[in-house]
């Protein structure tokens, strides 16, 4: 069956997001899309509503019929209906897990990184090293109530009290799932399999309990996919049956429903490894923010629960403070009122930013959260603590121990950014610089957005496992990701290393496509934005003694960069950025920044 | 007719409202179907289970795990004292003995030959239900609760702080823009709930505070004020497990916000009499709003002619409130929703609905629009 066209929904916590993906003219391309609020609380308490909304603001734009009363038309028929319908969902909540491993750092450290590579929120790392007593973790755990427990610990064949002493105190927990009291909470047992026949008995009667390969069978291995995919399963058995309208969702779909963030990161990584790129991916939501990375082909995510644009948007203020928030705004503004304005946000939180003040401060507290964000992402992205490496005596003098993160920011080749404030920020100038300001690139880095937030679809599509429609689905999903998801905003280029006391810092000559040429000095402290399209720039970037731009200190570099929507960045910053803190400075530069960019061409007018 | 799904609070004044009153746990429902109920009576009762005290007596008699049951003098299922014996070995001739007391009342849950662990469970905890409002029981869930029915005026609220409490209704202020100041609270106040206009300060809350006030019903809230009450910065906004004597319920926002026309008239009409509210907030999926429950006398004649409407979502000609600022807080009628995307000054491009406030139209972006509905 020739696939000719693809329905996809995303279910989020505070919209729902569908797309229309059609075969034209012998390819795959997004051809509309919709959205309208996620219903799943009252008076609708029904997450289809949302669906049908978002799917009938399609037929409405492209007069093509595709709901027959409450119900999705599938297969196609003439021009009525789409091919299969798929959807990933974060509504309800999302996934919320508890972990546990016996060394917090080791099998514990694996296990949040199982679940949270499965798309869902961690609640809590439970271990036998955590320093709480047992009474403290079985309180914790009643507290909680988590969707699902992911228990670990042990290498295969190595002690086994431990674990089964952390099976002894979630059994003691007697831990309740967070929707509905009829059913037990599932639990997936992944550590050392000489443990299984005690965990069994500890666990077996009280919990729905699943037995899975060892997280970590030996040391120096994760094994993780085994628990990923088992996690995924149950996330479909057991908690979306309990969601609203869930059940008649599951119904309506052509392939499991997948997490959101699941979704997210499985495209990323097929991403990075058909290019051979470090991807620094990020998706802010309402209530989350999630960060993907994959650098020496280790796939990484991690959620930051409370650190969002809406639900969580005080928290953000709480965790940062204000004047981290204020250093952003180039205004001067009533704080007073300025926190009460952040706290209607919370409570209405599917209000959008109507003025344009209200835009710069979302986007000043937008640039605080993926900051964050990313402080705690680059503290978890770490190589595999507790293995023991062989050195040869030319190591000897390297420090490089286990737990070292991964994350660099001079080797990242690409950052990809989505979620409402980036992808649907009113200028394109207003994603690239929130991405810049927040994550700080080194070197040469691309930067680009998901246009429309699609993603979380095109991550689902690329998964289908239907047979006969999984190559298709691939192949669609990959070709709708090149032309009409990634909008490419262009590349920064940020030279770092000993700035102050130079004025100028680098040197760049470009020549385009048609041979235009043009050269540029970068002096500290400035930003630059030349404009150019996604194309070919042949590029050579000589920076003055010690000042890196990727070869090391001083040394130039001759390559090719692509421009985008918003052109070639120069940063001539400086890493870390230092902004000043006397009010009048602070807001000079901002505007000269902003002015460089195009930010906000009308703000002050 | 062109409509927007757009969630909204409700202002009902005669209603049948449905409260589904739950055990935590499974337990038993000590009541019928159809029995009358007041706000006080007890629907369902069941016990906690009772917190739990691991003891590694392996450990502390420095044994191996697999040796727990030649050490153990009480058994699986056994009820123990604080300080009784539990473990004791046997020594070298019956001399130099280790063991282990009780550290708390229980009864041994289970004694682990793998890990040398005991886990001793403490007394349950009982747990008790009320019906919480006034009405009569509609439905029963089988071990679990019931469903009560009532019929009177319903409110929601947008934000609250206080779990449930009930009293009755004392609208302080004379219309809907004037504030609650701590001169207007008094020991009168004790128990009942108190209505304001546009804004209570946080002294003014502390006093009610002070007298035992039940409940606040007001418009307005600082935000910032929230952390001197609570002792911590509110990041998310679930609530209702504070322990506070006086529930606090905003209807409109943070800041000085009028409080909606239909709400003030609603519980100023329904002055003195005895109302239920819970502050509890939930602004994540599967939302709860505050909420204030005024059950109307069976004598009433308009009582239950009137069923919550089910709700239609925006439509031409809807009241709705605006809910993000410009005109924040500001009820206006819907004159028009043209289906195409409208550039605002942040230059974002949205739907949008044209709305008439007093006399005069405003494009306003559907998502920035409340629907209050009425009956």
């Amino acid at each position: 069956m020739k696939l000719r066209s693809i329905l996809a929904t995303d279910c989020g916590s505070t919209t729902t997001k569908a797309i229309l993906i059609e075969y034209i003219d012998g390819e795959y391309r997004l051809s509309y899309r919709g959205e309208a609020p996620t219903t799943v609380e009252a008076p609708f308490e029904d997450v289809t509503r949302g669906v049908l909304n978002a799917t009938m603001e399609i037929e409405e734009l492209s007069g093509r019929k595709l709901l027959e009363g409450n119900n999705i038309i599938t297969p196609q028929k003439d021009n009525v209906g789409a091919d299969i319908y798929i959807s990933t969902s974060s509504a309800g909540g999302g996934l919320q897990m508890m972990v546990a491993g016996v060394v917090k750092s080791m099998t514990g450290e694996s296990a949040e990184r199982a679940a949270l590579g499965a798309g869902s929120i961690v609640m809590d790392v439970l271990a036998s090293n955590d320093g709480r007593k047992p009474h403290e973790k079985i309180t914790r755990i009643r507290q909680l109530r988590p969707d699902m427990i992911l228990l670990s610990g042990g290498i295969d064949g190595g002690t086994t009290k431990h674990v089964v002493e952390l099976a002894e105190i979630l059994a003691a927990a007697n831990p309740q799932p967070r929707l509905g009291q009829n059913y037990k909470l599932p639990v997936i047992y992944a550590g050392n399999k000489k443990a299984t026949p005690d965990i069994k008995q500890t666990l077996g009667q009280l919990t729905d309990l699943d037995v899975t390969e060892n997280i970590r069978p030996v040391l120096e291995q994760e094994n993780l996919k085994p628990s990923r995919d088992k996690i995924h399963d149950l996330f479909m058995e057991h908690v979306m049956q309990q969601a609203p309208g869930y059940k008649k969702l599951m119904s309506w779909t052509d392939a499991p429903i997948m997490p959101t963030p699941g979704a997210v990161g499985a495209l990323i990584e097929m991403v990075a490894q058909k290019e051979n790129i470090s991807v620094v991916g990020v998706d802010i939501g309402g209530a989350t923010t999630d960060i993907f990375s994959v650098f020496q082909k280790q796939f990484n995510r991690t959620v930051s629960a409370n650190l969002g644009m809406s639900y969580s948007i005080c928290n953000v203020l709480a965790e940062t403070t204000l004047p981290n928030v204020l250093r952003w705004v180039p205004f001067d503004i009533d704080q007073k009122e300025l926190i009460n304005r952040i706290g209607n946000k919370m409570i209405r939180p599917t209000t959008v930013p109507q003025s344009l003040e209200e835009l710069v401060i979302e986007q000043a507290i937008a640039r605080e959260a993926l900051r964050l964000s990313f402080i705690q992402h680059k503290s978890f992205a770490v190589n595999l603590k507790g293995v023991q490496k062989e050195r040869t005596i030319s190591d000897a003098f390297e420090q490089s121990d286990s737990g070292q993160s991964l994350v660099n920011m001079m080797e990242l080749d690409l950052i990809i950014g989505s979620g409402g404030v980036l992808s649907h920020a009113p200028r394109r100038e207003q994603s690239a610089k929130m991405l810049i300001d927040s994550f700080l690139p080194e070197g040469i880095t691309a930067v680009a957005v998901d246009s429309i937030f699609m993603m979380p679809q095109l991550g689902v599509m690329a998964n289908i496992e239907k047979e006969n429609l999984s190559e298709q689905a691939r192949i669609a999903a990959l070709e709708v990701f090149e032309k009409d998801c990634l909008i490419r905003l262009g590349t920064c280029i940020a030279p770092v290393g000993n700035l102050e006391g130079n004025t100028n810092i680098l040197s760049i000559s470009l020549e385009f496509e048609n041979s235009d040429k043009k050269e540029i000095n970068l002096n500290h402290g400035e930003l630059i934005r030349i404009e150019a399209g996604y194309e070919e720039i042949k590029a050579t970037l000589t920076p003055v003694k010690g000042v890196d731009v990727g070869a090391g200190a001083g040394e130039p570099i001759n390559t090719t960069i692509f421009g985008g929507q918003v052109g070639i960045i120069l940063d001539g910053r400086g890493r870390p950025l230092h902004i000043d803190s006397e009010s009048s400075k602070r807001i000079s530069d901002l505007k000269n920044w902003s002015e460089a960019f195009n930010e906000y061409p009308d703000l002050g007018k | 007719m062109a409509h927007s799904y757009t969630p909204g609070l409700k202002v009902l004044k005669n209603t049948e409202i449905l409260k589904e009153r739950r055990l935590p746990l499974k337990g038993l429902v000590t009541i019928g179907k159809g029995e009358v109920v007041a706000p006080d009576s007890i629907i369902a009762k069941t016990d906690l289970p009772g917190n739990v005290q691991i003891v590694n007596v392996a450990n502390q008699l420095n044994i191996d795990a697999s040796d727990i049951d030649a050490v153990m003098v009480v058994g699986a299922g056994d009820k123990i004292n604080k300080d009784d014996l539990i473990a004791e070995t046997k020594g070298i001739f019956g001399l130099f003995k280790s063991s282990v007391a009780a550290p708390v009342h229980g009864t041994i849950e289970t004694i682990s030959s793998v890990t040398g662990q005991i886990v001793i469970r403490e007394a349950p905890i009982p747990v008790e239900i009320d019906a919480y409002v006034e009405g009569s029981v509609h439905e029963v869930i089988d071990q679990e609760g019931v469903v009560i029915k009532s019929n009177g005026a319903f409110i929601q609220g947008i934000f609250g702080i206080g779990g449930e409490s009930r009293g009755e209704i004392k609208v302080l202020c004379d219309d809907r823009n004037s504030e609650i100041s701590v001169d207007m609270i008094n020991i009168e106040h004790e128990g009942m709930i108190i209505v304001g206009g546009s804004f209570i300060s946080i002294e003014a809350y502390k006093t009610a505070l002070e007298h035992k006030v039940a409940g606040v019903v007001i418009g307005g809230f600082n935000y910032y004020d929230l952390e001197e009450i609570l002792g911590y910065t509110l990041g998310v906004a679930i609530t209702g497990s504070e322990d506070l004597h006086t529930s606090l319920i905003v209807t409109e926002g943070y800041g000085k916000i009028q409080m909606g026309q239909q709400t003030f008239d609603l519980l100023k009409q329904n002055s003195g009499r005895l109302a239920s509210i819970n502050g509890t907030t939930q602004i994540r999926a599967g939302v709860i709003r505050p909420e204030i429950i005024i059950p109307l006398d069976a004598s009433d004649d308009s009582v239950g002619k009137k069923d919550s409407k089910e709700s239609s979502g925006m439509t031409v000609g809807s009241l709705v409130r605006v809910i993000r600022s410009p005109n924040f807080g500001k009820i206006g009628s819907v004159k028009g929703l043209p289906p195409e995307l409208r550039k605002m000054e942040s230059e974002t491009m949205v739907r949008v609905a044209i709305i008439d406030i007093d006399g005069s139209k405003f494009e306003i972006p559907r998502s920035n629009l409340e629907v209050v509905e009425t009956d």
